[in-house]
């Protein structure tokens, strides 16, 4: 059957590019703005030659100001088109804040269900880059924190290409992060790739000894992990959670009643973050089912710094998920 | 909530068979009311309840061979203890709120001030309480290898496995002992049947009294009684009551015991983990041999307290019941001391076993004339020679002699009793 | 009462405390409590047990009397009120 589907290899951010094109082409009240996404083709070369294609009014150049872009793609969503804001990087997304939670999160409340805002924001996320502590936020969990909007984490080809229709289709609107350093990932898509289901969080590996849930970037460290592990007998289960907002709480706590171990890995800062969440909700729903108290790997509490060493000293690394799984797997013994 | 489990019914019992429950499901029970018949070495044994409240659980199936400890049933606080639970469990969560300062960094598990927590607090995961729960093992006897000795799933399975290869093991070994006894009546004449129960008793006295000679630095001591004041007494006494009132000699000298360990506590009791314990009230153990063979030393209960004529009804009823092997778990677990009365097949004088964890025996030879001087005066009397085993860790020659004296002067004084 | 009826009450109260004995295979001449080994509490019950069964009132001081199970017998036969109870 695998020999019937036919795949291509290609990039994370070709991935994300086709997945753009197609939405153009698919539908004219969809157009991308943002800051250098048209001539100079996107900071990160996302929307690179899409100009050509599909000219100026689809793919648009704004000034360097998020709180009107962001606030006109809002405008535009509530008058029938279907923008998708592409913001340089989260951490520029605090110039927008007040329109995404103010405005966009809230209209269809205040106005009484009468005007959804359907809008998509794309923003690259997560540090690991040298681009020091006001840079390298990955604020995806901090998001998620806001009523009123869904927040993406593709991690994968078929997800960074897969949940932009979906996203699209979606009345309100949808924070999609993009991890930057993931553009440059390989992998293999289907040659007509399909939309995904943003709803599910979803099983990356199999295993019977311990849950590891995770996102984004994290996902790629964690599966390295759990390979490593593998050689040493130990199974780990790595679920993806894809979508922040909502959670899909059904997955983890299934998964944790087949191992009774949690090991929640999460880029962002650890208090009162979306890892928090989660090791509540385990609490709240799967006590009895645990035999180790629920574990976190997070970014360090500091601003990241910009040296090297350092800044791989703040991020949650392959070694240390290794290190911490064999804590908690082993001792039962 | 408390667990009912199978009770230890003596040191070397190590497992019981439930014949049936005295109780069902939703049943109100009260301290000493009967719960169940369990087939013992000692026979057929009513376990009695020390707990008050509503059986919510019965466990264990009639049929079912049960290591000594494994949960039985489960029964609720009574109203009045519900509020005692609560109150307790609400200091628990003190201590625990108090003693137990979590770090933050780290495994987030590690506790600043472990030495403050009581010990019967057990660490365990939720999961691992959860299962011990469904199997029915108490978790406080799990011994936890997670974190800080934290009881974990793989420990409670790892009990759990035991427990049930230790009853697969009972379970064949009956069937064993069923096996070789079918084959023993067919290769025995009627009438000469190998007797199961016969034999798993003579282990478990063998076991108690390796362990008494094995553990126990005996001392004896011994001291001629006059007893014709005693006799006297009884037989003035008995030629006044009818049949059924009459009394028997054993009585004053189980009544005697039960007086002079009142003036002589240190003998009433029982030495566990290397220590004296003092036996909170006087429950005299009275040797019964069975026809069957063996014997068991049923308990009379408070027998200082209780009259000449409440004795002799309870060794009565004892003894009643030792044949029909209906005692009930108490009257054997409770005995502070034993007496045994051997004059009764003829001996002069007795060197007893003590049984432990007891601290004493007291043995009584036959009553026999003999020549006694007293007061200058040579003459004929009927003498009981009274005998001593004691514990030589517990108690020293001195509290024996002061034992058996009182036990002479309360003798010359039976009226009295 | 005739002396199979009192045999058969005597040995009647003896097969419930020493079940297991055939009173027909004992020596009737032998002290009976080596013969069917029972102790003073197995007596006292007998002597009871004869008590309620056919009201004789046996003192304690003629114990000594009934040594064998033929003394029994003749002490029974001897001491018996006319009609049992």
């Amino acid at each position: 059957m695998e020999a019937k589907v036919k795949t291509t290899s290609t990039t994370y951010r070709g991935a994300v590019r086709q997945a753009i094109r197609q939405a153009l082409l698919d539908d004219e009240r969809v157009f991308i703005m943002g800051e250098d996404v048209g001539m100079y083709g996107g900071c990160f070369a996302v929307t690179k030659g899409l100009i050509d294609e599909f000219g100026p009014d689809r793919v648009r150049d704004t000034p360097l100001s998020e709180s009107s872009f962001v606030g006109a793609g809002i405008g535009a969503a509530l008058t029938g088109m279907r923008p998708i804001v592409e913001i340089m990087t989260v951490n520029f997304s605090m110039l927008a804040l007040d329109q995404i939670l103010n405005t966009a999160a809230t209209l269809l409340h205040m106005s009484g269900g009468q005007f959804n805002v359907p809008l998509v924001i794309r923003t690259t996320s997560g540090g690991g880059k040298q681009l020091a502590a006001q840079h390298s936020h990955a604020l995806e969990g901090w998001y998620a924190h806001i009523p009123g909007i869904k927040v993406l984490s593709p991690a994968t080809m078929e997800d960074a290409y897969g949940m932009l229709k979906p996203a699209l289709e979606d009345p309100d609107p949808v924070f999609i992060f993009e991890n930057s350093l993931l553009y440059n990932s390989t992998g293999e898509l289907l040659s007509h790739p399909e939309s995904v289901d943003i709803d599910k969080a979803k099983i990356r590996r199999e295993g019977r000894d311990i849950t590891i849930i995770t996102y984004s970037i994290s996902l790629l460290k964690s599966l390295e992990a759990a390979k490593e592990l593998a050689k040493e007998g130990i199974e780990v289960e790595v679920i993806d959670l894809r979508t922040l907002r909502p959670l899909d709480d059904d997955t983890y706590l299934q998964s944790i009643a087949k191992t009774h171990r949690a090991l929640i890995v999460d880029e962002g800062w650890r208090s009162g973050s979306i890892s928090s969440e989660i090791a509540t909700r385990i609490m709240e729903n799967a006590f009895y089912e645990l035999d180790w108290p629920v574990q976190r790997i997070c970014r360090e509490e500091v601003p990241i710094p910009y040296a090297k060493h350092l800044e791989e000293a703040a991020l949650p690394q392959t070694k240390q998920i290794i290190e911490k799984v064999k804590e908690m797997v082993n001792a039962h013994g | 909530m408390v667990e009912f489990k199978m009770p230890s019914l003596g040191a070397d019992m190590k497992a019981g068979t439930l014949i049936e429950w005295r109780v069902g499901e939703g049943d109100y029970v009260e301290k000493g009311d009967v719960i169940a018949e369990v087939e013992t070495e000692k026979g057929a044994i009513e376990i009695e309840v020390f707990e008050e409240g509503q059986v919510t659980k019965l466990i264990s199936k009639p049929g079912e061979s049960l290591p000594v400890g494994t949960v039985m049933a489960v029964i609720g606080s009574g109203v009045d203890s519900e509020a005692e639970a609560i109150s307790k469990r609400d200091r628990e969560t003190v201590v625990a709120a108090d003693g137990v300062k979590t770090e933050h960094k780290g495994n987030g598990y590690k506790t600043a001030e472990t030495e403050d927590i009581p010990k019967r607090r057990v660490r365990s995961s939720p999961l691992a309480r959860r299962l011990a729960e469904e199997y029915g093992i108490d978790i406080s006897e799990v011994q936890g290898s997670g974190p800080n000795q934290a009881v974990q799933k793989a420990d409670v399975e790892r009990v759990y496995r035991e427990r049930m290869k230790e009853r697969e093991e009972a379970k064949k070994e009956a069937d064993k002992d069923r096996e070789e006894e079918k084959y023993a009546e067919k290769a025995a004449p009627a009438g000469q049947q190998v007797d199961e129960k016969k034999d798993s008793m003579r282990h478990a006295i063998a076991a108690a009294m390796s362990r008494s000679n094995r553990e126990i630095p005996h001392y004896y001591l011994q001291k001629q009684i006059n007893f014709e004041r005693a006799q006297q007494w009884l037989i003035e006494e008995n030629k006044r009551r009818s049949v059924q009132d009459r009394l028997l000699q054993p009585v004053l000298l189980v009544k005697a015991v039960a007086q002079a360990l009142t003036d002589v506590p240190a003998l009433n009791g029982f030495w566990i983990n290397d220590r004296y314990q003092p036996g909170e009230s006087i429950h005299i153990g009275f040797a019964i041999s069975l026809r069957t063979g063996g014997l068991v030393i049923p308990a009379i209960h408070d027998a200082d307290l209780k009259s000449i004529d409440e004795i002799m009804q309870s060794m009565k009823d004892l003894s009643d019941r030792a044949r029909t092997g209906k005692l009930r778990s108490s009257e054997l677990t409770d005995a502070t001391i034993t007496i045994t009365n051997l004059g009764d097949r003829g001996v002069d004088l007795v060197h007893g076993v003590i049984y432990p964890p007891q601290l004493a025996l007291v043995g009584f030879g036959r009553v026999e004339e003999r020549p006694w001087a007293e007061n200058g005066m040579l003459g004929i009397k009927p003498i009981l020679t009274t005998t001593l085993a004691a514990d030589h860790r517990a108690t020293d020659g001195r509290q024996g002699a002061q034992f058996l004296e009182k036990l002479n002067q309360y003798l010359q004084e039976v009226e009295l009793l | 009462m005739n002396e199979s009826e009192i045999r058969q009450v005597v040995v009647g109260i003896f097969s419930k405390i020493a079940p297991e004995i055939d009173y027909d295979e004992i020596d009737a001449e032998e002290d009976l409590r080596d013969e069917i080994d029972i102790d003073s509490m197995d007596f006292l019950n007998f002597i009871v047990a004869l008590n309620e069964k056919i009201g004789i009132d046996i003192p304690e001081k003629d114990y000594g009397k009934l040594v064998s199970l033929n003394d029994i017998l003749e002490y029974v036969k001897a001491n018996a009120p006319a009609k049992p109870v």
